[in-house]
């Protein structure tokens, strides 16, 4: 009983007689059809090649230092030129998406994870339990999340582990006001009064009959967070609270680049800041994807 | 209404004795010995016991939570560990230079913006909205310091059309102050951007949705009447908030700015507390910065009940 409603769409939506992908699999063509969707995913694949294969296809040793080719202009020979301590730039920048790659999506799992719990106990508990962790919830959002972050990682030590955990913890209430809102519009529908009915226990209802049906907004809100965790992890890098030089990361090479701008050294910090900017315009045009096919 | 103000009040001063238990926390979570940081690692260890007493930092953390936040409250915001110094005036300081730089942030975004969201919502769906859309989220998200690297090399270095610092000389005109504050403010407004238009373009879609900018068009009135005496005036409400709630994320992104841009506002001044685990500073710095955004919001809260009279009226949370 419980698991054919967790099948059907919401209810809303059947009566409206909305057309909603009724399984994975119609979903995932909608996608594969999508412009905005494959463009962005031939983009993140490119970067999660360079980072998983990048040591070994990379044209340099990223660490490695030639002292007597430094601020190398961009030519044949170095095609990003070279920094300061003339290492390559182009490799840097190749091997530079791994940390990245790793701590933003597994932040935005954790902070989806722990959000989508908070926000159904608050929107089916309702009551005071919605207004105290409500009071929490404002009070934390009322702090720029990049301070949180900065303050916590400072304390912590910056290591991905840490990174993760901490941008996971900033972003989950964030995702608990998108999930208490869309249990809210859910709590008062015949098929909650009926699972009461039959005496069904709250950890029950909130996860395996409300959870199902609250999944395209928390998918929705999952792929446009990767975007700003993909912010996150690049501006705590290049405040220097990211992982530890001398590993190449676009954050923390522009932040030991940016003082030799004004010497006329633009190729040092332009190419992390393009590599970042092409991983946040790709992110963003698979999340508008998935929302316009969640979302229609 | 005065119930709805009262409550709304109420609400908020909950959130904000919350947000002075967390911040006040977080300083202590930051590691280090206060009296060791000051007299440095080569201290004797009695000296340190005894600055440690004289701070005050060896008493009950209640105690001091009491003392710190009751000096808040009479405006006694404590005396920096770094500059050994009282720390109100230096947050009074950059306060006033980040404004400056927000204030300009602001004033090019706002209008910009809900240009922005109501042409998208006009064309909804078309080539003109994809691009406003896709382009906002992007903007959104795109690190403070990768747009103001890419400004700073195009107009400042290869072109020469802005300076490319934010500090201008001592004694500098307000049109001085003013041209090297436009750089620094674009990182700013692209991020701003995406928000605002956002909003704007989804209420302005609503309000042409709805039944009396029907109504308007069907009693013949011209188009561009419609959406300037009945659709923007609704539309603009829920832009008022959006804006509002931006000022937290405006003052994280000072953070980034003024770091790159070598300007001495109040998140390079946090950030620098940060590293040099000036407690007071950075306690003071925080607070301040979350009443700021608490009293943005509760103005917002109001501003939009006391346009729309739903709220004013019925009894809407």
């Amino acid at each position: 009983m419980a698991s054919t409603d967790a099948i059907l769409p919401p209810p809303e939506l059947r009566k409206l007689g909305r057309a909603v992908p009724e399984s994975p699999r119609t979903v995932t063509q909608q996608l594969v059809r999508s412009p905005s969707f494959l463009t962005g995913s031939t983009i993140v694949v490119f970067w999660i090649v360079c980072a998983v294969f990048g040591t070994a296809f990379a044209p340099r040793n990223p660490l490695a230092q030639n002292l007597l080719d430094t601020n190398a202009r961009p030519s044949g020979t170095y095609w990003f030129g070279t920094d300061q301590l003339g290492r390559d730039v182009l490799s840097r920048v190749i091997v530079g998406a791994r940390n990245i790659l790793i701590i933003a999506p597994i932040a935005t799992l954790l902070g989806t994870v722990v959000g989508t719990a908070l926000g159904l106990v608050m929107g089916y508990f309702g009551r005071w339990v919605d207004i105290l962790v409500g009071r929490v919830v404002e009070a934390v959002l009322a702090l720029p999340v990049i301070i949180v972050a900065v303050l916590f990682v400072r304390a912590l030590g910056p290591t991905i582990p840490t990174l993760i955990v901490v941008i996971g913890f900033v972003f989950a209430p964030l995702i608990a006001r998108t999930v208490r809102a869309a249990v809210l519009a859910e709590r008062d529908l015949d098929y909650i009064a009926a699972a009461h009915l039959r005496g069904e226990k709250a950890p029950h209802i909130m996860f395996a009959e409300i959870l199902p049906n609250v999944l395209p907004p928390i998918l929705v809100e999952f792929t446009v967070r990767v975007g700003y965790a993909i912010f996150t992890v690049a501006t705590l890098s290049f405040l220097g609270l990211g992982p530890a030089p001398p590993t190449p990361d676009w954050g923390a090479d522009i932040a030991a680049n940016y003082d030799v701008i004004s010497a006329g050294f633009w190729w040092e910090t332009l190419f992390p800041a393009l590599a970042i900017a092409s991983l946040v315009i790709a992110v963003n045009l698979i999340a508008d994807g998935v929302e316009s096919v969640l979302a229609q | 209404m005065a119930k709805y103000f009262l409550k709304r009040l109420g609400l908020s001063l909950v959130s904000l004795w919350l947000l002075s238990v967390i911040v006040f926390y977080a300083g202590q979570v930051l590691p280090g010995d206060p009296g060791q940081f000051i007299l440095g690692p080569f201290a004797a260890h009695s000296a340190v016991v005894a600055l440690d007493h004289q701070l005050g930092v060896d008493r009950p953390l209640l105690t001091q939570y009491w003392s710190w936040i009751s000096g808040f409250v009479r405006g006694d915001m404590g005396t920096s560990y770094e500059y050994q110094a009282p720390v109100a005036p230096f947050i009074g300081h950059a306060a006033v230079q980040s404004l400056k730089l927000a204030g300009v942030a602001f004033v090019i975004v706002v209008p910009l913006s809900i240009l922005g969201g109501v042409l998208a919502a006009l064309k909804a769906g078309g080539i003109v909205d994809r691009v406003i859309s896709i382009g906002g989220l992007t903007g959104t998200t795109m690190p403070e310091f990768v747009s103001g690297i890419v400004v700073i090399e195009l107009l400042a270095i290869a072109f020469k059309i802005f300076p490319a610092t934010a500090t201008s000389p001592p004694g500098s005109s307000l049109l001085t102050q003013l041209d090297h504050l436009i750089l620094p403010a674009i990182p700013l407004v692209l991020v701003l951007f995406g928000y605002i238009s956002r909003m704007a373009r989804a209420g302005t879609i609503e309000a042409l949705d709805s039944d009396y900018a029907r109504t308007a068009s069907l009693k013949g009135l011209r188009r561009s009447l419609v959406i300037f005496r009945h659709v923007l005036r609704n539309s603009l409400l829920p832009t008022i908030t959006v804006i509002a709630t931006q000022m937290g994320y405006l003052i994280g992104g000072l953070v980034v700015v003024e770091t790159l841009f070598t300007y001495q506002g109040i998140g390079s001044l946090v950030l620098g507390a940060v590293t040099s685990k000036d407690f007071p500073m950075l306690e003071a710095g925080i607070l301040s910065i979350g009443v700021v955004y608490m009293l943005a919001t509760l103005a917002a809260d109001i501003a939009y009940s006391v346009l729309n009279p739903r709220i004013r009226l019925g009894g809407v949370e």
